[in-house]
């Protein structure tokens, strides 16, 4: 889960990190007053969880509290990235000397946390790293040492950062862990004309799977809401692991693998998934009801495949689970079951003694695939 | 022979007596595991009763292995106390550890995967299927009765994607099939199964699947290039997963160019790795090698 420029912040200033003063609104009147008791003048900076905002022209500076307003109001709503702008942060402007980026990242194949500092902040880091790699200092952290002074300090020598940065770098490195983030980047980190090291933007990821230890968010996180997709809220209230996609052909799978691998195998029919949606292992009949609804309430759906392979899970189990769920939805659309594995004959039969109209059963995956298309296109 | 597992491992099940622990516990022993105890410190000194065979509980990893020599423990405790689990069993000098559980928080696998690489243990996993050698151990939550033995290796990161191949490949079989595991960091990789496939004289072909995410395909096709004799056949999914968005396992996310499903294709391909374009596919391919092999 990703956290906003707002809260990775209040989090920094928590840990002891310099940051700019700054309020939240999520209106251009309190936009107004927030400026005003900020100072006047402010940057005003939209509140999405994207990265190329400055280029949309959502960060823009005021000069004074009506200023402000009109640019809040500017902001407000402006659609960056297919992310829409509901609340704006205004910060105290502060005076640059000179700019930097830190972060700590996950290496996946070395399975290790990664510091990665450069004196050339500011900008696009993967821009610098790819023309200037020599200008990006990367080291990995060993978790049993983690990042005290010492290492900070050499991490900030060698990327040719102010030694006052290390300071910085060691209470990043405890928002990564208390917070159990699995990304956190300052960028730019700057040195103001008056000699402080300030945090002036952040991103903080956390791990979903720590959500268990770490209340401070919530479960749902925080206003996610506000930028998720109607289908997509409706799903995860259901607790469904479901991605809306553009296509016309619902899908429901077991397996996170398999479910891609659906994906692909209907686009390669030359029709268009209309989702992800894997319903695990257990695929009882009230998460095959839940998806079906989720998926038969998406409008752009013309058929749906149900693609299960049993291997724990028996097929018979899960036909008994669609059968059940014709029962509390009422199918509207095309429905083609490809069941495979484990107890596949018996699940079948259970399938065609329902014998409802609009379900049809393929013995293959890909043949259920190229049905499941023809069916969508014939809508 | 067979890879990590045969049909010589003693195998601990360490939160054998939780639900989830009881039922694959049974599994296993069904299909030939094995079993020789269960880990629970509050319940030491009990057994349990799987059918026709009482499995004993022990107190500790050590305790088990000195009691039994098991040489391999598959961790079913929930995410909470995985790291604390998989850290008692490296402690203990076991030689490996296959992690089950889903949901560990990635900072807890960073720890514990450092810590088994420093006492010698081999990690596979988390969120993984465990690994099967068919007709002679089964480690983990792989279904047993969805094909035989053979002579073609597997390696997948996905559970499903792995039942969907050996069941496909059910006429031909398997030496073994290892299921690594869908989090973003994971003990035994692609490559490390690639090496101890190639290294097995039982194993004649080599089945690699892999998803969006990350750049382990990639790695792979290089070392593939590089040390790998034996012909692999591939299966990449995730073509049509758009970017940014988590596809269900915490690995299967795209971010910019590196790690789409067309880059690690092109990768494969241009180390001599056939790829298919479905399972059936895959499959087909994996026949066709073999019978033109065996002219």
């Amino acid at each position: 889960m990703d956290l906003y420029e707002h809260q990775a912040r209040e989090l920094f200033e928590e840990y002891g990190i310099l940051v700019p003063r700054a309020e939240v609104a999520d209106s251009a009147k309190e936009a107004r007053a927030s400026a005003a008791r900020l100072g006047g003048r402010v940057v005003v900076k939209a509140q999405v969880k994207t990265g190329g905002r400055g280029k949309a022209g959502g960060v823009k500076f005021a000069r004074d509290p009506a200023a402000a307003e009109l640019t809040a109001r500017q902001i407000l709503g402006m659609d960056i990235k297919g992310h829409t702008v509901h609340s704006v942060m205004l910060a105290q402007p502060v005076d640059i000397d000179s700019e930097f980026y830190v972060s700590y990242v996950l290496d996946r194949s070395q399975g290790r946390f990664l510091a990665i500092a450069s004196a050339e902040g500011g900008m696009d880091i993967e821009e610098v790293a790819a023309t200037r790699p020599e200008a990006v200092v990367r080291m990995a952290i060993d978790p049993f040492e983690g990042v005290p002074h010492k290492k900070a300090a050499g991490i900030a020598a060698a990327a040719g950062l102010p030694a006052s940065a290390a300071d910085t770098l060691t209470a990043l490195w405890s928002v990564l862990i208390r917070e159990d983030a699995l990304l956190v980047e300052v960028n730019p980190l700057v040195r103001t004309a008056q000699g402080q090291i300030l945090a002036l933007d952040g991103k903080v990821t956390l791990d979903d799977n720590a959500s268990f230890r770490q209340t401070r968010w919530g479960a749902q996180g925080p206003a996610d809401r506000h930028e998720a997709d109607e289908l997509e809220a409706a799903a995860a209230a259901k607790g469904l692991n479901y991605v809306k996609l553009d296509g016309e052909v619902g899908v429901i799978g077991n397996g996170a693998g398999l479910v891609m691998s659906t994906l692909d195998v209907v686009a390669g029919c030359g029709a268009r998934p209309a989702n992800f949606l894997d319903i695990g292992g257990g695929a009882s009949a009230q998460i095959m009801a839940d998806g079906l609804s989720v998926i038969l309430s998406d409008p752009s759906v013309t058929a749906v495949f149900v693609n299960v392979f049993g291997g724990i899970t028996a097929c018979d189990a899960v036909a008994d689970g669609i059968v059940r769920a014709l029962e509390s939805v009422r199918l509207t659309k095309p429905l083609v079951v490809r069941l495979d594995g484990n107890n596949a004959a018996r699940g079948r039969a259970i399938l065609d003694e329902r014998a409802h109209p609009l379900v049809e059963q393929a013995t293959t995956m890909d043949g259920a695939a190229r049905r499941a298309a023809e069916l969508a296109h014939a809508a | 022979m067979a890879i990590y597992l045969t049909k010589e491992s003693k195998v601990l099940v360490q939160g054998m007596t939780g639900a989830e622990g009881m039922k694959h516990t049974r599994r296993m022993l069904a299909a030939g595991t094995d079993v020789v105890g269960g880990v629970n410190p509050r319940k030491a000194g009990r057994s349990v009763d799987f059918d026709d065979r009482a499995v004993p509980v022990f107190g500790s990893v050590r305790e088990g292995m000195d009691v039994t020599g098991a040489d391999v423990t598959v961790v079913f405790v929930p995410p909470a106390f995985s790291k604390a689990a998989v850290m008692e069993a490296a402690d203990a000098g076991i030689g490996l550890a296959v992690v089950i559980t889903e949901g560990i928080p990635v900072h807890d696998s960073v720890v514990f995967h450092a810590y088994a690489e420093r006492h010698g243990t081999r990690v596979i996993g988390p969120n993984c299927p465990g690994l099967i050698s068919p007709g002679q151990s089964n480690a983990g939550i792989i279904p047993a009765d969805i094909t035989k033995p053979g002579r073609v290796g597997l390696v997948s990161k996905s559970g499903t994607l792995t039942y969907q191949l050996m069941y496909e490949l059910r006429d031909t079989g398997f030496s073994t099939c290892v299921g690594i595991g869908g989090d973003p960091v994971v003990g035994t990789t692609h490559i490390d199964c690639l090496g101890a496939f190639e290294a097995d004289p039982d194993t004649e072909l080599i089945v690699l699947i892999g998803e969006i995410g990350g750049d382990a395909e990639e790695r792979a096709a290089a070392c593939i290039k590089e040390s790998v004799s034996k012909p692999v056949v591939a299966y990449i999914a995730g073509f049509t997963a758009p970017e940014g968005r988590t596809m269900g396992h915490a690995g299967a996310i795209v971010s910019g160019a590196s790690g789409t499903a067309a880059a690690k294709k092109s990768a494969l391909e241009a180390a001599g790795v056939q790829v298919g374009n479905t399972p059936t596919e895959t499959a087909q391919l994996v026949l066709e090698r073999l019978a033109a092999a065996s002219r």
